[in-house]
């Protein structure tokens, strides 16, 4: 086997997480339930391990490893970094809740082995490899979404597995439809012989696997899990399952759009149709929305299509690509600071907060900052990673998706304000504060979302690149 | 870079207040009334250093290229004499606050916060820069209405909250359709200016959604609702500074991005300005008229005033009127700025010192109060007169140009707003009759005693400043006038 540039050391972060998952796994089958935290830390020193590797490998050349199936690009940095640090956040987000629990391991082998999967999603360029990190990205979370083995969870995992099945055969269809198509499951394969391939198959394919990514995203039309595994799960695993998978499967639904299939006529419609039915959809329905966990699920799946934004712009604009990872980013720390707040104050209606600005000020400013960050207001991450975006797709010649999208960003103000308004009211309902974790977790979430949207510059232009072809 | 020191010096002094442990209220009080002395020093420097015409102390960094956003700050003609107007009320707020008793130290951080929001408003010549510094000047203003303010205030500083705060995003919504028109996209105010991009429907979408977010700030008819209680509830150095600062930001948009940066839309819908400043000017006069809360009225009489610059500004679109008429409307617009923010200042200051005497603002339960406490009612009525135009106060020089740059193109519309000074010299002087002539009356029967020499030297430099506006008022006119006569040519392009 040679010629395969088979070189392991360009791997080291998507090893440094299968190390620690699978050391992780063992050690603590033997250590005693109160030194369960050496797994953690273990965890966390993977994933501080796997940022600086990703970050020394981003400033290297641009290349494909074992036979083309996987690139090491600006995309996979963007991906290992975002994913990594905001697995980060979850596991210190989960420190309260997890601590000395008696399967503390298996909560964080899970996490660890979810976020592999998600970086897998964002570096592969073939799609066998996208099969295997959809199911690594999806497989453990069904579990953890059940963690506490509650009616709810239980509910919502079964929900979760049931619509990913689904999807997971789709996906696997769509695979085949294109490799009958195009005769191969590599991307530059793909990108020579689908022009000229018929059109029926290729749609087909196309749409299979997109639909695979959308429900990693939680786009519609696979967004149906989404509210239920945010209200139905453990409040860190809400946060993980509304991140972390979106950043690979919006990745790789670039990677897919840009490198494999650029010359397919109507997939970056496809896509901004989607992406304009998706923001619309999680908008309406979060302007109902009475629990806060159920509104932030509403609010993910909008997030969503505004990324997709950038999907839709990809290779057509020179801000698809800095955009995407950059709104990556920001969404990341923001929602993590969102669901943190939720984490430390409990609540399961809008009004539960009633007053929290009188009580617990920093608290309340921190959720203050990352619902009008999920907004887009300035000078938040979001809004840079926004106006991205709409500068990318406007760019790519789709005005009228990003009329859509600015209405939308309009109209969702009013069910951010509805939650930020009793914030300020006179109330004293007593609030439950559960450990210090998830409150440290939202005030730095908080902070690095204004600050990674005042020092925007660094950020965007380390992005700007083109993916490997 | 001096520029850059004046805006941001009051944060870095506000900073320190709060940094510093255990700092006796005392010291926290003279350290703010020093740090807005110190701007305002700064500030006059700026003014003598100013050459006269064109941008002056330019700072033009990178700040996130990739999105056309920079850090540019500089001034003209248009925004130094606001600057000026912001230090001088800040630094009388800071004395008036000197008999501030209650969290001296994060009420004194806030003000400061407000200042370096208000002069980095007025200094912004980047869109985005421009509008962080609209959107945390609504921030602060919350936290100033809602931590100090009186009666209702949580409800009062939540709707001017939510209402402002909507109104903002939809200006940022006309600020990335300006962005997205130009090539290369970009926030900057003066390449935008240059270029002025966007016409046609754009143009109209862009305008709609900007003169919505400067409308609900300045306030204008129908976008006003916010405005009374908020000023009923705030604190009087709030008040002062709401009025005086904050509705001017609504007001300098209008002048500074909406008429040269959409010329030609601007021109199409000047009408609409001039009928929204018209309704303006009588509504706000009329509904003041009906007042019996001293501080309500005056909110209301703001109203009555921003009602003129807009008339103005839109008078200034209008195609009728030629050269010199328009840039006649722009000086008067942008004087009339700098005169309502003193003479309101200080009636907003001395209704404060009302309000510490008596407990309330209610006309009636005061008469007679001219006997007792004559440097009080002479001030009040000094500052009643320079609000309802008499000659030889800045409210005259600014309104008489307003009128006559407004009388060719909008002949009738200027009528009807001429009958807004007889409303409003109707309503002051019923005030002053009711509060301070008759039999002595006072809430409880409290003996109520005259301004204090703090009280005074906080309020008094404000009237002084009309006065010399209205009696001299070339100095100031010179440096409006050129910048004036550049927005004109631009906004007839």
């Amino acid at each position: 086997m040679t010629g395969m540039n088979e070189d392991p050391a360009a791997l080291l972060p998507e090893i440094a997480l299968a190390v620690a998952a699978v050391v992780g796994l063992l050690a603590g089958s033997w250590l005693p339930r109160r030194r369960q935290w050496i797994v953690r830390l273990l965890a966390t020193i993977a994933c501080a391990v796997g940022i600086v590797a990703a970050a020394v490998a981003a400033a290297g050349p641009a290349r494909t490893v074992f036979g083309g199936s996987y690139a090491i690009d600006t995309g996979l940095a963007a991906g290992r970094i975002v994913v990594l640090a905001a697995t980060l956040l979850v596991i210190a987000l989960a420190g309260t809740a997890v601590s000395g629990h008696r399967r503390e391991t298996e909560f964080v082998v899970l996490l660890v082995l979810a976020a592999l999967g998600a970086v897998v999603l964002a570096g592969a360029t073939d799609l066998l490899l996208l099969i295997a990190g959809y199911l690594l990205a999806s497989v453990p979370l069904y579990a953890l979404t059940a963690f506490d083995a509650d009616p709810a969870g239980t509910e919502a995992a079964l929900k979760y597995y049931l619509i990913g099945a689904l999807f997971g055969v789709v996906l696997m269809l769509g695979v085949a439809a294109l490799l009958a198509a195009g005769g191969g499951t590599d991307y530059p394969t793909l990108a020579r012989t689908l022009p000229d391939a018929p059109p029926v198959l290729v749609a087909a394919g196309f749409v299979g696997v997109l639909g695979g990514l959308l429900f990693k995203a939680g786009g519609a039309p696979a967004q149906f899990w989404v509210p239920d595994v945010t209200e139905g799960a453990s409040t860190p695993v809400a946060a993980f399952v509304t991140t972390i998978p979106k950043i690979g499967a919006l990745i790789a639904a670039y990677r897919l759009l840009d490198v494999a299939l650029p010359g397919v006529a109507g997939a970056r419609l496809l896509v901004a149709v989607v992406a304009a039915g998706t923001m619309t959809l999680g908008n309406l329905a979060a302007f109902a929305q009475t629990n806060p966990r159920r509104l932030l699920g509403y609010s993910t799946i909008s997030q969503v299509g505004y990324l997709l934004l950038a999907v839709a712009a990809a290779g057509h604009a020179a801000l698809a690509l800095p955009g995407l990872g950059y709104y990556l980013a920001g969404y990341a720390i923001t929602n993590i600071g969102a669901f943190a707040v939720l984490a430390a104050l409990p609540s399961s209606t809008l009004d539960g907060h009633r007053g929290l600005f009188g009580r617990r000020p920093v608290l309340a400013l921190a959720l203050v900052v990352c619902l009008l960050g999920l907004v887009g207001t300035p000078p938040t991450a979001i809004f840079v990673g926004k106006l991205s975006v709409f500068t990318a797709a406007f760019d790519a010649g789709l005005l009228w998706l990003v009329v859509v999208a600015a209405l939308n960003t309009l109209a969702s103000l009013y069910y951010y304000l509805r939650w930020i308004v009793p914030l300020f009211r006179r109330g004293d309902a007593p609030h439950p504060v559960a450990g210090r974790w998830p409150a440290a977790v939202a005030v730095t979430a908080a902070g690095g979302s204004l600050v990674l949207g005042l020092a925007a510059q660094p950020v965007v232009r380390a992005l700007t690149a083109e993916l490997l072809r | 870079m001096l520029l850059s020191l004046v805006v941001f010096w009051p944060l870095l002094v506000g900073l320190g207040v709060l940094a510093v442990p255990r700092l006796p209220d005392r010291a926290v009080r003279w350290l703010w009334v020093a740090a807005s002395a110190v701007d305002l020093a700064l500030v006059v420097g700026i003014w003598i250093g100013y050459p006269g015409r064109g941008i002056g102390y330019e700072t033009n960094l990178r700040w996130i290229p990739s999105v056309g956003v920079g850090y540019h700050v500089g001034v003209d003609g248009l925004s130094l004499p606001l600057l000026a107007m912001t230090a001088v009320l800040f630094l009388a707020c800071a004395i008036y606050s000197l008999r501030q008793r209650t969290r001296v130290r994060g009420f004194a951080a806030l003000f400061l916060f407000l200042e370096t929001v208000s002069l980095g408003l007025f200094v912004s010549l980047d869109l985005i820069l421009f509008f962080v510094f609209f959107d945390l000047s609504i921030v602060g203003m919350y936290f100033v209405i809602a931590g100090w303010g009186h009666g209702d205030r949580q409800r009062s500083a939540l709707k001017f909250f939510l209402y402002t705060f909507l109104g903002s995003l939809a200006l940022l919504l006309g600020f990335i359709g300006l962005y997205l028109s130009g090539t290369p996209h970009t926030f900057d105010m003066v390449a935008l200016t240059h270029a002025h991009p966007l016409t046609g429907l754009g143009g109209t979408l862009a305008l709609l959604a900007i003169g919505l977010g400067l409308a609900i700030k300045t306030p204008t008819v129908p976008f006003h609702t916010w405005l009374p209680p908020a000023h009923t509830d705030a604190p009087a150095a709030g008040s002062a500074i709401l009025a005086g600062v904050l509705l001017k930001m609504g007001t300098y948009g209008f002048v500074r991005i909406a008429m040269p940066m959409l010329p030609d839309t601007w021109r199409r819908y000047a009408l609409v300005a001039v009928v929204v400043g018209v309704v303006s000017v009588v509504y706000g006069a009329l509904v003041a008229l009906a007042q019996r809360d001293f501080k309500r009225m005056i909110a209301y009489t703001s109203v009555n005033h921003m009602g003129y610059v807009l008339l103005a500004i839109g008078a200034a679109g209008l195609l009728g009127s030629g050269a010199a008429a328009r840039s006649l409307a722009v000086t008067g617009a942008v004087t009339q700025m700098v005169s309502h923010g003193l003479i309101t200042g200080a009636l907003f200051l001395l209704s404060g010192v009302l309000y510490e005497r008596g407990g309330t603002y209610t006309m009636d339960a005061y008469g007679g109060l001219a006997s007792r406490t004559p440097r009080f009612a002479l001030l009040t009525a000094a500052a009643a007169f320079a609000s309802l135009g008499l000659p030889g106060f800045s409210g005259f020089v600014a309104e008489f140009q307003v009128f006559a740059g407004s009388l060719g193109p909008v002949p009738v519309a200027t009528a009807i707003a001429v009958l807004g000074i007889l409303l409003t010299a109707a309503l002051f002087l019923a005030a002053l009759r009711r509060i301070f002539l008759g039999g002595y009356r006072a809430p409880g029967g409290a003996t109520v005693s005259d301004l204090t020499v703090v009280e005074a030297v906080a309020i008094a430099p404000l009237m002084l400043l009309a006065l010399l506006i209205g009696v001299l008022p070339r100095f100031l006119l010179d440096l409006i006038e050129p910048a004036a006569r550049t927005a004109a040519e631009l906004v007839a392009r």
